[in-house]
């Protein structure tokens, strides 16, 4: 074990699955540059020199590269520098790579990782903040993953450079920087396993990205108010973990589920549903989805503030299905 | 339109109010009254003011993520720029968009853009309207080298090129995409190159130099106001500072930034030529300096001053509001 910040994790991953698996490289804008715009693809320039590539201004090459390699034997990491910048690649993500496997009756395999920093960072408003998992959890073929700590960071990069099919691997950027335990070496945190942060019997809380640290202070703030809250990391949105979300909510009886986006037509809607139609006989109040309201990111500070949830917006939501 | 004294003063000291206006939200970042990006338009003066120059208030103006100098140089106010950028409710865009989002459809500025390349369609798109309007309104694009690596630059100048529609495609080719140079992911040295492509004239030009700029976008607005289509102008510069704020610059060296702001500063550049027409004396100039000085300043006391945005403003502007369906 030792002490890793986010991106210091995804960095080890990367550098251990490339020292394991010749066919994994590394792709984006500005990734060999002062070590990547997050730090991510640090030293790997140095290490693995033919095995990254610094590309154009051109995410519909990058992407589409990406799975032709991929098809080719090759297991592409492509970084798009802001999720958001993913929507110029719309048709390599949804039309092809998602789509071969099936559509080649189980010939094609597209085993590529796309990486997207998303979420606010420092302001930068509407076109730079975006998050939208759920236009790729509709995606047949594409799978979503939301890791909330180094850990889980290193242990999911790692499975999703070893899927078989396309992984849209989702990394906030305002938790790049925090810290935590990290495991040596050989850590594999499997594809659609959610996690049980926090055990509690009152309530279940069920939480993705950096909503997981805010629910479990969350969860200490309410002790006060004599509630017993248990803390469900989604870490993958599809394939959706149901068992584990359903058998917590049976127990508690009390479902929030949380997110950062939008929660209109959002991850935390489609979860806050199949909680709905397989808890129905252990619920108490009905599932209560916490997200921001359905507006772009605006820029000044004093907007945004109201845009993100944060910690309160858990309490009161908490509160609300306790009463 | 010929060069006269009175328009080179003009656009000497819209250069100086790009200048100023820059340092002075590069040092607000630093008491921290703006937040977010900063992409410093420094050194790359004579291109906004010098393609801005000849334009028509009515004329569409479209920029990138670098654009605070191309705002100032279709005529936005410093002071409401300014409130944006600290997010403000008197900004430009009511403190809903910030640095790489600022508009102003009072002037048919219609906004800078967070997205490379992302332009280059909606100002192929103004010109469509113009020429179906039957105007003789033109648009202008302005973008960075990094931007003709996307299908929107093919694709919109196919456009342009293909309804001969009254645009200008201005590329401000300062030599680096973010922290690359372009010659590490680009085959063509030079973007006017492309134009071929498209069988529309593709010029390099100095972009140092605010009388080349002027003077060759001059004709390409006329042979586009003209109905003679479109224009790919690259004018070549470079950026002062940083790609954007905390830029480590370690992808060129101290002594090639020195050696542009030394010897290829575009506002000394044109200090010169115009000393030489003897169409600026001393006391001309230190006055244009001053008067950018103080508009600058009152723009940050505006922004000081102006009220903030509050939640109710946060669900405001997402769609028109309602109306009866006449
Ligand atoms: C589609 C897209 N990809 C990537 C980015 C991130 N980005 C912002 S500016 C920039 C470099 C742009 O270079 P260039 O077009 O030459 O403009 P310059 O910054 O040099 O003025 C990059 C990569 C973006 N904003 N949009
Ligand atoms: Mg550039």
């Amino acid at each position: 074990m030792k002490t890793l910040t986010f991106s210091g994790a995804l960095c080890e991953a990367l550098h251990e699955e490339m020292e394991r698996d010749e066919s994994v490289f590394v792709m984006g804008e500005d990734v060999i540059t002062h070590g990547g715009p997050y730090k991510v693809t640090d030293g790997i320039a140095e290490r693995f020199p033919e095995r990254i590539f610094e590309t154009p201004i051109a995410e519909a090459g990058i992407v589409g590269l990406g799975v032709g390699a991929a098809m080719a034997g090759m297991s592409p990491v492509v970084e798009i520098m802001y999720m958001d910048f993913v929507t110029c690649a719309m048709d390599e993500v949804v039309n092809q790579a998602a789509k071969m496997r099936y559509m080649t009756g189980g010939q094609a395999s597209v085993p590529m990782v796309i990486r997207l920093p998303c979420g606010v960072g420092r302001l930068l408003a509407a076109q730079h903040s975006q998050i939208m998992e759920s236009w790729f959890m509709h995606v047949p073929g594409l799978q979503v993953v939301v890791p909330s700590t180094p850990s889980d960071a290193k242990g999911l990069l790692k499975s999703a450079v070893r899927s078989p099919d396309p992984v849209l691997f989702f990394e906030y950027k305002r938790i790049y920087t925090s810290k935590g335990e990290v495991p040596d070496g050989e850590h594999i945190v499997p594809i659609g396993k959610a996690d049980i942060s926090r055990e509690g019997e009152d309530a279940t809380v069920v939480a993705i990205g950096p909503m997981v640290q805010k629910s479990l202070e969350a969860a200490v703030l309410l002790e006060d108010d004599g509630y017993d809250v248990e803390v469900v990391d989604v870490r993958s949105l599809s394939p959706l973990d149901t068992e584990t979300i359903c058998e917590s909510v049976n127990r508690t009886g009390h479902a929030v589920v949380c997110g950062e986006d939008s929660s209109f037509a959002g991850a935390v809607s489609e979860i806050a549903a199949m909680i709905g139609e397989n808890c129905f006989d252990s619920l108490k109040a009905p599932v209560t989805r916490i997200g921001s309201p359905h507006v772009p990111m605006p820029f000044s500070a004093e907007l945004a503030k109201h845009v993100v949830p944060e910690v309160a917006n858990v309490t009161e939501a908490v509160n609300r299905v306790m009463a | 339109m010929a060069l006269s004294p009175e328009l080179c003063k003009k656009m000497y000291k819209d250069m100086w109010r790009i200048r100023l206006f820059e340092e002075e939200a590069h040092r607000q970042t630093s008491l921290g009254s703006v937040v977010g990006a900063l992409h410093m338009y420094c050194g790359e003066e004579a291109v906004a003011v010098g393609v801005c120059g000849n334009l028509r208030d009515d004329d569409y103006v479209l920029g990138t993520h670098r654009s605070h100098g191309h705002c100032i140089a279709k005529g936005a106010k410093p002071s409401e720029m300014m409130a944006e950028l600290f997010g403000k409710s008197t900004g430009t865009c009511a403190g809903k968009g910030g640095s790489m989002h600022i508009a102003d459809f009072s002037l048919n500025m219609l906004g800078a853009n967070g997205i490379v390349g992302a332009g280059i369609g909606p100002a192929t798109g103004a010109a469509l309207a113009s020429k179906m309007r039957g105007t003789d309104q033109v648009s202008v694009c302005f973008f960075g080298d990094g931007a003709a690596a996307r299908g929107t630059f093919h694709e919109g100048i196919g456009f342009g090129a293909l309804w001969k529609l009254p645009v200008i495609y201005v590329c401000e080719n300062n030599q680096y995409q973010q922290w690359v140079p372009r010659s590490n992911v680009a085959v063509l040295d030079s973007v006017a190159d492309m134009a071929g492509s498209y069988a529309i004239p593709g010029i390099s030009i100095d972009g140092q130099d605010i009388v080349e700029v002027y003077e060759v976008v001059g004709q390409a607005v006329e042979r586009a106001r003209n109905g003679g289509g479109p224009t790919l102008v690259e004018a070549k510069t470079y950026r002062f500072h940083g790609h954007s704020l905390g830029d480590e610059e370690q992808y060129r060296s101290s002594d090639e930034v020195d050696s542009w702001k030394n010897d290829r500063d575009p506002i000394t550049l044109f200090h010169t030529v115009m000393a030489h027409k003897a169409w600026l004396t001393e006391e001309e100039d230190a006055a244009i300096q001053d008067e950018a000085k103080t508009e600058i300043t009152d723009a940050v006391k505006f922004a000081e001053e102006s009220p903030y945005p509050t939640a109710v403003d946060v669900t405001t502007d997402v769609l028109a509001p309602e109306q009866e369906v006449a």
